[in-house]
């Protein structure tokens, strides 16, 4: 009875993004594209992490990414630390790594960047920092990089990765999507850009904010964007999803995406959208 | 206004008694707190959504929005409404309520009782996270008061979109969590059965909740429905008069404090 299994399955649902696509590339090692299942050598996929196939971008850390994506950069927040405020066994433990792993204090990098002429507030989650889940010191960082860029009147360009709530953070973690909702509205409504850059995977709770929030939304190639899990889905419909549901191509088509923006391309077209949104560049002045 | 607790019960008691099956239905709440309510349907765009219920009533003579998560009572509608997990079209209905009452300057009371937005195929290729996404970012700046009271369960995004505002009140028998205790257990401990133990840890009742600023108050239950209803009449009627105390944006100034403490 689809009725009474349904019933079941919605006290159950979670999310769950794909474990394989999170593995780390071993070096010197062939590898598996995750969604077109083609199989290369490491050093083919270059200075991007691109599948040389299919184009789709394998998951890398903040800092790697900001390597070939601004011409300079300076860091905020970068000593902020939970208070772990559930007291969650364990969880200091888990972070502690992440932050060996990722050289971040939290699932977020933000700061201020300069492409070509542009000065911009920049943040860029990283899916390596316990999934890229959204924890008090994600949504701290952001709501500070929003602020900053209100009262200095710069656009916002935001990467985001995420697996969703960070769990170990409870309703405080759930708190964040509303605090960075209302710094995004605030410098929306001084006239400000925001541009999100939608990369494997952005779920939950993130899709359920910030990431939906742009003005301007891109994604990378095939990177997985959506709300619930695959396989909630699944187990909550009792229906089989197709594999490319949440693939960003698919979620352009349904018109929740504005572009697809390959990583090579991504630097030159972030510069010439800040500069047509830049105060100066219209006809007026 | 503080409720009285007769005797302490568990998280996981909490929890049963959130899901219990004898709560009262979104229909039977509205109609026993607000007289003449009259429902408007349908997000303008596409579709209908039953699970969010929303219109117009009279609160003690005051116009007011209300809008109402609805698990359904017969088999038929928990269908329909899966459960009273909202799909995107229940939100986008809901945006479009609270931007109608912006405009008409009138309050919105906002009832929740849900698992969690719907996890489904079609909800996916509506844009569930950007109609989740669409109401934070409306909701953090109307400039009308938003009550909101989590009368069952309050799971999540799902939930948040609906309580967003100025002041958030749990019935004494309620949650409000980042996901289900069982989901919870199953993702930290690979081990769903210890949902009972989840749901201590993660401090989803209103009493740890109220402790913690995440709401701001908790409405004592009993037997008879008409006395909990006599109890958030008065409730409503405290926090309406003292918001509309506040200019437009003190309110607002006000609601973006409340969550950026957080
Ligand atoms: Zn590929």
């Amino acid at each position: 009875m689809q009725l009474f299994d349904e019933l079941k399955t919605l006290g159950h649902k979670h999310i769950k993004a794909d474990k394989k696509a999170g593995e780390k590339v071993p070096s010197g090692m062939w590898i598996a594209c995750p969604k077109c299942h083609q199989s290369f050598y490491h050093k083919d996929l270059g200075v991007y992490q691109v599948c040389p196939n299919c184009e789709y971008g394998f998951r890398i850390t903040a800092r790697e990414r900001l390597k070939w994506l601004v011409d300079s950069f300076s860091e905020m927040d970068d000593s902020l630390k939970t208070t772990d405020p559930l007291k969650f066994p364990n969880y200091q433990k888990k972070l502690s790594k992440a932050r060996v792993q990722t050289e971040l204090n939290d699932s977020v990098l933000t700061g201020i960047a300069k492409v070509e002429e542009q000065t911009f507030g920049l943040g860029i989650m990283d899916p390596a920092f316990i999934m890229g889940s959204m924890g008090t010191i994600t949504g701290e960082k952001i709501t500070r990089l929003f602020e900053r860029a209100t009262r200095q009147s710069m656009p916002v360009v935001l990467f985001t990765a995420s697996g969703g709530a960070r769990m170990q953070e409870g309703i405080f973690s759930l708190m964040q999507m509303a605090k960075i909702s209302q710094a995004v509205k605030r410098h929306s409504e001084t006239g400000l850009l925001y541009i999100t850059v939608l990369t494997d995977p952005t779920t939950g709770g993130v899709t359920a904010s910030f990431a939906m929030q742009g003005d301007i939304i891109l994604a990378e190639p095939r990177a997985l964007v959506g709300f619930a899990g695959k396989r909630v889905i699944e187990q909550t419909t009792h229906q089989k999803v197709p594999n490319d549901l949440q693939d960003a191509e698919r979620v352009l088509e349904h018109g929740f995406i504005d572009a697809i923006v390959p990583r090579k391309d991504m630097k030159k077209k972030l510069a010439w959208l800040l500069d047509l949104h830049s105060k100066g560049s219209g006809a007026n002045g | 206004m503080v409720s009285l607790l007769d005797k302490k019960k568990t998280a996981a008691q909490i929890v049963a008694n959130a899901r219990s099956e004898e709560k009262m239905s979104a229909y039977e709440l509205i109609n026993g707190i607000f007289s003449d309510f009259m429902e408007l349907h349908g997000d303008r765009l596409s579709d209908d959504d039953a699970a969010i219920v929303g219109g117009v009533a009279k609160f003690n003579d005051m116009p007011v929005t209300v809008i109402a998560t609805n698990k359904g009572k017969s088999a038929e509608e928990r269908l329909r409404t899966h459960f009273g997990c909202p799909e995107p079209s229940g939100y986008r209905k809901s945006l479009r309520l609270i931007k109608q009452a912006e405009k008409f300057n009138r309050p919105v009371i906002a009832l929740v009782n849900t698992a969690g937005a719907y996890p489904g195929k079609s909800a996916e290729e509506n844009g569930q996270g950007e109609a989740i996404a669409h109401n934070l970012f409306e909701i953090s700046s109307v400039k009308i008061p938003v009550i909101s009271m989590i009368y069952g369960e309050g799971g999540s995004g799902g939930a948040l979109a609906l309580a967003c505002g100025d002041r958030v009140w749990m019935f004494e028998n309620s949650m409000y969590s980042v996901l289900s205790p069982e989901g919870f257990a199953a993702i930290l401990w690979k081990d769903s059965s210890r949902a009972d133990e989840a749901a201590e840890v993660m401090q989803l009742t209103p009493e740890k909740l109220l402790e913690q600023h995440v709401i701001d108050g908790i409405v004592p239950e009993s037997r008879s429905h008409k006395r909990v209803f006599k109890a958030v009449k008065k409730i409503l009627q405290k926090e309406l008069t003292d918001l509309d105390k506040l200019t437009p944006s003190e309110l607002v100034e006000k609601r973006h404090q409340r969550f950026r403490q957080f």
